[in-house]
């Protein structure tokens, strides 16, 4: 909460501590390596029991695994084509993955991991690489050809290739930066006006009703967050399946 | 003028980035209205577009605000 200096302390929460004692301590086995792991865990457990029944009218686990399901699937046939079912299994795991640790992260005591560039910089690379070799694949040499835009005069290429170029790295740092800074802005927004509620109530009688009136917002704040967190993973994914799209058909 | 202060109205300033994510966000929103209701049956469709330049444009928001973070804590 509020820092012994009298200001608002935002960034402590994203400080890393390690776990599992000195073992954990030496592999740096932090809380954001946990919620990866509950993330990851929490998706299997969902589509593993929610698909068990395999009933005929679905009950509500399975609705959700549908949904996630169908929602994933319809994104990567409108988005990139008939091809698009091959790259299924991977927009789907970065969307569940992401979605998962996002709203993990809305609960108290647990950590975001989306809330650290250092993990949605490694998504995006990711993404950006499998992007480029796919493309190089399906294409070969012919992929450059995507630099340099159909219709521009000749004058204009170096121009326009560099542009391109640009255009094309800098979708690493926008993929990247994009989802840090949600998440990032959300949990210090939500901490700026926790320490308010702490703050005014310290100051007697007087302060209560703007302390409500944070916690008010405060409440309003976690809701839009949930918001968010679905929304940001959604954007992730179907950036993903654009950028898929211009990897297979180049334009 | 000192270095903090001058960190205080940089971060202040880099915040000018907002005008234009405010008119980025009223051209989506206005436009999705005027879309809708025009042709109401294409609601779903278009809904999902315009979230889509929503977050976007909300993306360009949070490059201000990262830049001010760094302005100020790095």
């Amino acid at each position: 909460m509020a820092s012994a200096s009298g200001g608002i302390d935002a960034l402590s929460q994203f400080a890393l501590t390690t776990h599992l004692g000195p073992l954990g301590a030496s592999v740096n086995f932090t809380q954001s390596n946990v919620s990866m792991l509950l993330a990851a865990g929490l998706t299997i457990v969902i589509m593993w029991i929610g698909m068990r029944p395999r009933a005929m009218v679905p009950g509500r686990l399975q609705s959700a695994a549908e949904l996630i399901y169908e929602t994933i699937m319809s994104m990567c046939v409108e988005s990139i084509g008939e091809e698009g079912k091959k790259f299924f299994p991977i927009v789907f795991t970065l969307f569940t993955f992401i979605l998962f640790g996002n709203l993990l992260g809305v609960f108290p005591y647990f950590f975001t991991f989306t809330s650290h560039i250092a993990v949605t910089l490694a998504l995006s690379l990711f993404v950006f690489l499998l992007v480029t070799f796919v493309a190089i694949r399906e294409h070969g040499t012919h992929f450059f050809s995507y630099f340099v835009p159909p219709g521009v005069p000749g004058v204009l290429i170096p121009l326009m290739v560099l542009i391109e170029v640009i255009s094309y790295l800098s979708r690493v740092i926008s993929l990247s930066v994009r989802l840090f800074a949600n998440m990032m802005a959300g949990h210090v927004m939500l901490k700026v006006f926790g320490s308010f509620i702490v703050m005014l109530g310290g100051l007697g009688v007087l302060g209560y009703p703007p302390a409500a009136l944070s916690l008010g917002v405060n409440t309003l704040l976690i809701g839009f967050e949930v918001l968010v967190a679905c929304l940001q993973a959604y954007v992730f994914a179907v950036l993903t399946c654009i950028y898929l799209h211009d990897a297979v058909h180049l334009h | 003028m000192d270095l903090a202060s001058a960190k205080m109205l940089g971060a202040g300033i880099s915040m000018i980035a907002l005008a234009g994510v405010g008119i980025g966000m009223g051209t989506i929103f206005g436009q999705l209205v005027s879309s809708v209701a025009r042709n109401p049956a294409s609601r779903d469709r278009v809904f999902g577009l315009a979230i889509l330049g929503f977050a976007l444009t909300e993306a360009v928001a949070l490059y201000a605000l990262v830049i001010a973070f760094i302005i100020l804590f790095v």
